[in-house]
């Protein structure tokens, strides 16, 4: 079945010129095997398709169950000449919790389960 | 002024902003009631600079933040009574007149004998343009923005001359384009002596820079998701500090009572906020590594970080780079009930049509429903959806003001001859700053700190 990556996952955007760096943080740790496998760059560029970006990096922190994704050419033409009215797109996390995961089960993380005892070093 | 807490084995550092338009009621907060030694205010973003420099062509006086009255009022006695010391961007593209601005507000509080000091340097503008270093991101030099097009060229520099400032017993420091993390290093290097090559410490303190550098965003601001992520309090959001030993670690906390909220979600997400490889964060100072950082949370808004490491820093400044790039127009109007994304789409057709047939030239045209399909970013919508309101959107780039202003007079005429119940007209031209970034070699940037007494 079908969830929102909203359900296991929250996320917050930064800019800089025209890239969008946007983070995707599990809730819980166990969840981070399944966003590794399925976001990939590639369902990631797909999910933003009519942004048409020019690249799509991941970076990869275990020990925070967060990934980092750095688009390029996410910003139409970046924060200073856009003619989008959100020029940063600070709104691009939202659209990339809507992203769908493939899960056996039904899940959700975001009323339980919270990992903030977690000592991590 | 002395040392305030000679007893601390830590130094306790506040964020009092994370950008030029910030709250200054949280600031004001953190030097009464959060014992803090020094307070920074960072706020200058890449744009501002390139601001400030227009308002300083205009009168020499000007080209610093806007809002440094403001902020030093507000903080500056309180500041005193309490031996904290003051650090801050808000020199922008004038970083002396600020100095001079603050001494006259102190003077005008009966505060004397206050060391203000000013750090300089960082503008490269006759060097880039003689140089026509290759921009970073496209293919291209700066001399194709067009010489009379570029307005300024500001490179980030480090820690090292605010560090000296403080050596020199400044109790406030006001300086232009530095590194962000840099305004929250340099008191660390300076209370703990750490030397410039250390790259362990300096990547610890830069990991401290870059949580505190936007203030609220640490303490659950930019975070609160209702009923998924709950923030408290969020009308009164309380603004971090950091209380750093010598080893570089940090304890995090805000202002007991104050809103927000503290704890390794609303960290994760500040930790990688504009980072892209978390491995290689590179300031002028150091190349930070953050992808081993740890937290230790304790409860109670508490939390510890620990674990940055650090490389050498680069051989080169980063610069930013102001230039004109002609004019942006847009207009907005309103459509609500049954059928209103068909009568928006009608409206921009209309648009579209007319300036077709029209003299205006126009490099970029963007067409847009806002509420509906703005973002244009995953799925394209279903246009036979009710929605309360949608608000049609059009926006150009021109090369001209007079075509960018045809935009809006357009959206407007839909007043009375668009589609039905149309409301709500905005409209704007403007001509556009924008920003490209290079790279110059450290030999020819040479930071110079002047200082003055009120």
């Amino acid at each position: 079945m079908k969830i929102p990556l909203y359900k296991l996952a929250h996320a917050r955007a930064g800019d800089k010129g025209d890239t969008s760096m946007i983070s995707v943080v599990a809730y819980r740790r166990a969840d981070f095997p399944l966003l590794k496998e399925q976001l990939t760059t590639d369902q990631v560029a797909r999910h933003f398709a009519p942004l048409s970006l020019s690249n799509v990096e991941r970076y990869e922190l275990p020990s925070l169950g967060a990934l980092n994704f750095v688009l390029e050419g996410a910003l139409a033409g970046g924060v200073t000449r856009s003619l989008a009215r959100d020029a940063h797109g600070k709104t691009l996390s939202s659209c990339l919790l809507a992203f769908e995961l493939d899960v056996p089960q039904p899940s959700d993380a975001t009323r339980q389960d919270r990992d903030e005892g977690d000592v991590e070093q | 002024m002395l040392n305030p807490h000679p007893e601390r084995d830590f130094v306790r550092i506040g964020a009092g902003a994370g950008f030029s338009g910030d709250r200054i009621d949280p600031a004001l907060e953190l030097v009464v009631a959060g014992d803090i030694d020094y307070l920074v205010f960072e706020c200058l973003a890449e744009r501002t600079i390139a601001l400030a420099q227009r308002a300083r062509q205009l009168d020499p006086k000007r080209g610093y933040d806007p809002l440094l009255d403001a902020r030093i009022r507000a903080v500056l006695p309180h500041c005193v009574e309490r031996g904290v010391r003051i650090i801050t961007n808000m020199g922008a593209a004038n970083p002396e007149a600020a100095a001079a601005r603050i001494v006259d507000l102190a003077r005008e509080a009966g505060l004397n004998g206050l060391v203000v000091a000013a750090v300089t340097g960082d503008d490269v503008l006759s060097t880039v343009l003689s140089t026509d270093p290759v921009l970073i991101d496209r293919n291209r030099r700066v001399s194709d923005l067009g010489v009379e097009n570029v307005i300024s060229a500001n490179a980030y520099i480090g820690a090292g001359p605010i560090v000296e400032a403080l050596q020199q017993g400044a109790h406030i420091v006001v300086t232009g384009r530095v590194a962000d993390p840099a305004l929250f290093l340099a008191p660390l290097i300076f209370e703990f002596e750490w030397n410039m090559t250390d790259w362990t410490l300096l990547g610890r303190g830069t990991l401290v820079g870059h949580l505190l550098e936007c203030a609220g965003q640490l303490t659950g601001g930019y975070f609160a998701d209702p009923g998924l992520k709950d923030v408290p309090g969020l009308a009164r959001l309380g603004f971090p500090f950091a209380d750093v030993t010598a080893d570089g670690h940090a304890l995090f906390s805000k202002v007991k009572g104050s809103g927000g909220r503290i704890d390794p979600r609303t960290f994760k997400e500040q930790l990688l906020y504009e980072v892209s490889d978390p491995a290689r964060y590179v300031t002028p100072d150091v190349c930070a590594d953050f992808s081993n950082v740890g937290f230790q949370y304790f409860g109670g808004d508490k939390l510890r970080v620990v674990g940055a490491g650090g490389h050498a820093a680069p051989e080169s400044y980063k610069v930013s780079i102001g230039y004109l790039d002609g004019f942006i127009g847009e207009g907005q109007i309103s459509y609500c009930g049954h059928n209103a994304i068909r009568r928006g789409r009608l409206a921009l057709d209309i648009v579209r049509q007319r300036l077709q047939t029209s003299a205006c030239r126009f490099d970029e045209l963007r067409y847009e429903l806002i509420g509906v399909d703005a973002p244009y970013r995953t799925e394209p919508v279903d246009e036979t959806q009710e929605v309360v309101e949608v608000r049609a959107r059009a926006v150009a780039r021109a090369a001209t003001l007079a075509d960018a202003e045809q935009i809006g007079i357009e959206i407007e005429g839909l007043y009375t001859n668009g589609p039905a119940g149309g409301g709500g007209v905005t409209r704007s031209a403007s001509q556009v700053l924008a920003i490209e970034s290079t790279l110059v070699p450290r030999s020819v940037v040479s930071p110079t700190i002047s200082i003055a007494i009120s």
